[in-house]
């Protein structure tokens, strides 16, 4: 509760997302693996503060994007600029120690681990003693896992799963599991936060548990988020912009409103021939 | 309830519950008095401490303009905080009104605009949402106060506040005008026990909710009384984990820890609640029956899965246990060969399962509200689990009866409660009078007057008898009672739960009122009997095979005659024995109307769809043919057809008559 106050608190975000600065701006990337082209030509941005959607039909390009992004796939053409940084490719270890977390569109935790334990491995970029101190595990050591082990509490406290913290992962729900590996990126503290289908699979109520926590992911944490997502309804009411990818490319951009009534992703979407 | 009466002499006996906080404040200063996990870790309040916090917090409300007399809503599970408050309002006079955190708003509206609710403290987002959506229905309604501040930040803040920022405005008074905290315990003087402690609001199962007015006396005796019968000192723990607007929680949880300056434990969240309780190691438990039931069950399936010599240990120190557990418990001589296998059981079996449900330190635990099966009460207390049975209800500021240590037996709920009361009424409705009768339903004289007649007899709705041993036995809501042609007692709700403790029977439905003698259809549970029948190799192809067959028949018969033979001891319910039964070929089922969505048995529903049935059961054919509708899971209705046996019971001679017959 009132402990949250310390890592809850960021800047305030008043301003309207197209006033905000941007975090992220992809330009004119492709990739393409072999004769594949799997993204072509494609800019966006990312601006603080906001709730970014992907979304487009299967075999988009959606996953690859986020790929490119925490520095996974590395594009053959365009720039990343990240916090004002342009890079022509991005590494993924640079993207976790700069603040970009993410999660896996088939959930991937240590299944045999408990939830405080996966949610653990998140704080790994930030212990500073090396392995030999650790198993030592005295005087300095140990106040860095308290330290650490605070910061997974607050994790487990503000995602409401005190009641698993010790049970392994493996033997959770999978909306349960969805919910702790939210919790491991948010124990890197991101700036950015990308996630891969956070509600693939869930029914409604999971559903329903899990876009309130973006929210307040986004809105207590001041987490900027990117999401794909299948479920249109979801996307319209979580984001406040959305980029639409088909085929590799980008057909649309803009407020929800703005995309849902776009004809080309209308027809995209009900597949009409081109 | 208006205003004070600036003429009344400040008393000093310790007849409110602030006056309780400043005796435990000095006395038990360094004692804990509330514990809360907070990021896995349990946080401790000593009374000095929670005795400054409720004064910050009530002068904090007292700047915020609660006055004397006015009401404040309390919503939320079980948080210190929450029952700080309810402390920090009576100590300026005003009045708590916890309401059930579950309701949906609509339910909600009800009570607080009935309640004229002026301040409302609410646990997190949620509850602010529910209430801020109910304000213009509440125009007495001014500030809200939240605890939890997660979510919170961009809403307008005019009229809602944090908690902490009460207690700090509370805080900065002290700071600055030092007459403060002598003006808080003048307030707290000016109180006395005739004063309105709470107003509960009972769930109602028919019309509205009715506010159950109880004063700070209602609530000191009963709770001083309570410690006292069970020898309840500062030193038992508590942990805290049923609605705060029901009054079973109220007493345990505050009156009672109030009164002997207890320490109360708050679990870090409803699921966590079977967790921390093992953390806690509570020394006084209150749970429903249904609770002990899944305690049992988890022990059950879980040593299902155990290696064959924990299984085998299991049974055979249970057997001991439940040939000798009980006596040792109640300091019963008991041969010393089985004290010393009790010995080894306890080292062996008992201790650890004590420690699994988290009531290794329990010396008292309760139970009420329904009826508990003899087995699963038996099964706790042969572990050495000081498990007991009481009787009560928010009128009564829960206690009616309660079973004292010795006496403790399953089928009942023991002698009257110290200094209660208790009469039968001529249509076998319990009526009780004694320290904790309410003072009146807020705002509803009809209701009052309909309830609690001029002498302070309280009619308790429910039917029941005192056995020979002079313990109170409930056996239905008075009026569900009905009476067979002779004039006996028919208790249908009493039958059909005695028979519905054995692991065969899912539901059972009595008929008999206005008849000559009682009958009953039965249900039999598919997944304990199709269970029973793999074993056993009885074959089946549909519910309505397995239902109609002869095996199957043949155990419910030794059932019924079970029921029977005990109904015989009971001089009242002797002649309500069963002597016809059917076993329905199709499962009750809310989709048909049959059950309520809450699978309670509708009686007279039932009784118009099986009317054949029922001719049959009396006219003494021996089966009968009934067609009847079916809606199955999708939706899909359909008709089944089946010949119902109908078997006659032979009944026991009641134990009465018996005896004479023997002395003759």
């Amino acid at each position: 509760m009132k402990a949250d106050a310390a890592l809850l608190d960021r800047t305030p975000l008043g301003a309207l997302p197209e006033e905000r600065e941007v975090l992220l701006a992809v330009e004119n990337v492709s990739l393409s693996f072999g004769g594949v082209r799997a993204i072509r030509d494609v800019s966006f941005d990312i601006r603080k503060g906001e709730i970014r959607a992907i979304i487009g039909p299967n075999g988009a390009g959606k996953t690859s994007m986020l790929n490119v992004v925490n520095g996974f796939y590395h594009p053959q053409q365009g720039t990343i600029t990240y916090k004002g940084r342009r890079r022509h490719q991005m590494r993924p270890y640079i993207a976790a120690s700069q603040g970009i977390a993410r999660t896996f569109q088939n959930v991937a935790l240590f299944k045999g681990m408990s939830t405080l334990d996966n949610i653990m491995t998140g704080r790994t970029l930030k212990m500073r003693r090396g392995i030999l101190a650790q198993a030592v595990y005295w005087g300095w050591s140990q106040k860095e896992e308290i330290r650490h082990r605070e910061v997974v509490e607050r994790i487990v406290d503000f995602l409401e799963i005190q009641h698993i913290r010790k049970t392994p992962v493996g033997k959770l729900p999978y909306g349960l599991q969805k919910r702790v590996e939210l919790g491991r990126a948010l124990a890197t503290e991101p700036e950015l936060l990308l996630l891969d289908e956070p509600m693939a699979g869930m029914n409604l109520e999971e559903k329903q548990d899990m876009s309130r926590f973006v929210l307040d992911v986004n809105d207590q944490l001041g987490t900027t988020i990117a999401l794909i997502e299948h479920d249109m309804g979801v996307v319209m009411d979580l984001s406040d912009r959305v980029v639409v990818l088909d085929y590799g490319q980008k057909i649309a951009d803009g407020t929800p409103e703005e995309v849902q009534n776009n004809q080309s992703v209308i027809d995209a979407y009900l597949g009409v021939a081109r | 309830m208006s205003g004070t009466i600036p003429s009344r002499a400040p008393s000093s006996e310790l007849d409110t519950i602030p006056k309780l906080l400043l005796r435990n404040a000095s006395r038990l200063a360094a004692r804990p008095a509330y514990r809360e996990k907070d990021l896995g870790i349990w946080q401790t309040w000593t009374w000095a401490q929670v005795r400054d916090e409720i004064r910050e917090l009530a002068i904090g409300l007292y700047i915020l303009g609660l006055k004397r007399g006015e009401t404040v809503a309390i919503i939320g599970d079980n948080r210190p905080r929450l029952y700080w408050t309810f402390a920090a309002a009576q100590s300026i006079g005003a009045i708590p009104v916890p309401v059930y955190q579950d309701a949906v708003a609509a339910e909600m509206a009800y009570v607080l605009s009935h309640a004229e609710i002026a301040l409302a403290v609410v646990e997190n987002q949620e509850q602010v949402d529910k209430v801020l959506s109910l304000a213009d229905q509440i125009p007495t309604l001014r500030r809200i106060v939240y605890e939890d501040p997660r979510g919170l930040k961009k809403y307008d803040h005019t009229r809602l506040h944090s908690f902490e920022e009460v207690q700090s405005l509370g805080r900065q008074e002290l700071k600055t005008n030092p007459a403060t905290d002598d003006w808080w315990h003048e307030e707290i003087a000016q109180g006395s026990g005739s004063d309105i402690s709470v107003m509960l609001y009972t769930s109602g199962t028919t019309g509205q909710p009715k506010g159950v007015v109880l004063s700070h006396e209602n609530l000191i005796r009963t709770a001083v009384n309570a410690n006292a019968f069970d020898k309840l000192s500062e030193k038992e723990e508590i942990i805290a984990y049923l609605p705060m607007a029901w009054v079973g929680d109220h007493i345990f949880s505050y009156g009672q820890a109030f009164a002997a300056g207890f320490c109360v434990a708050c679990p870090e969240s409803l699921e966590t609640a079977m967790e921390d309780r093992r953390e806690i190691g509570p020394t006084f438990f209150f749970g429903p029956p249904r609770r002990f039931e899944a305690g049992l069950t988890d022990i059950v399936v879980r040593m299902q899965d155990a290696s064959r010599l924990k299984r085998w240990m299991f049974d055979t120190f249970m057997r001991i246990a439940r040939r000798s557990g009980e006596q040792i418990l109640e300091g019963k001589p008991v041969p010393l060969s089985d004290r010393l296998l009790y010995w080894i059981g306890d080292k062996l079996v008992y201790a650890p399962l004590r420690n699994r449900l988290g009531l290794s330190r329990l010396k008292i635990g309760y139970t009420a509200g329904e009826a508990i099966g003899p087995e699963i009460f038996r099964f706790y207390r042969s572990l050495g689990i000081n498990l007991k049975q009481l009787y009560g209800q928010t009128e009564a500021t829960v206690y009616i009866t309660m079973q004292p240590d010795g006496e403790i037996f399953a089928d009942t709920v023991g002698p009257p409660a110290p200094d209660v009361d208790i009469r039968i009424a001529d249509n076998g409705e319990v009526l009780f009078r004694g320290p904790g009768v309410f003072q009146h339903y807020h705002k509803n004289e009809a209701a009052t007057a309909a309830t609690k007649n001029a002498d302070g007899w309280v009619h308790t709705g429910d039917a029941g008898f005192f056995d020979s041993r002079g313990h109170l036995v409930i056996i239905d809501r008075a009026k569900d009672v009905g009476h067979l042609n002779d004039g006996a007692l028919l208790a249908p709700k009493y039958l059909e739960n005695k028979l519905k403790f054995f692991p065969e029977v899912k539901e059972a439905v009595v008929f008999g009122d206005g008849r000559d003698f009682a009958t009953m259809f039965i249900n039999i549970d598919l997944v304990s009997v199709g269970n029973w029948a793999e074993r056993n190799n009885v074959m089946y192809g549909s519910y309505q095979e397995l239902a109609g067959h002869p095996e199957v028949y043949a155990m419910i018969e030794r059932r019924v005659d079970e029921i029977n033979a005990q109904l015989a001891q009971e001089p009242k319910m002797a002649s309500s024995q069963i002597r016809r039964f059917l076993v329905l070929p199709k499962e009750l089922d809310a989709d048909d109307g049959e059950l309520t969505r809450t699978q309670k048995v509708r009686r007279g529903f039932i009784a118009d769809r099986y009317a054949p049935l029922i001719r049959a059961l009396y006219d003494g054919s021996k089966e009968c043919h009934i067609r009847t509708e079916v809606t199955f899971e999708d939706g899909r209705k359909g008709m089944i057809e089946a010949d119902v046996r109908i078997v006659d019971m032979p009944t026991h001679q009641p134990m009465a008559t018996a005896l004479k017959e023997a002395a003759e």
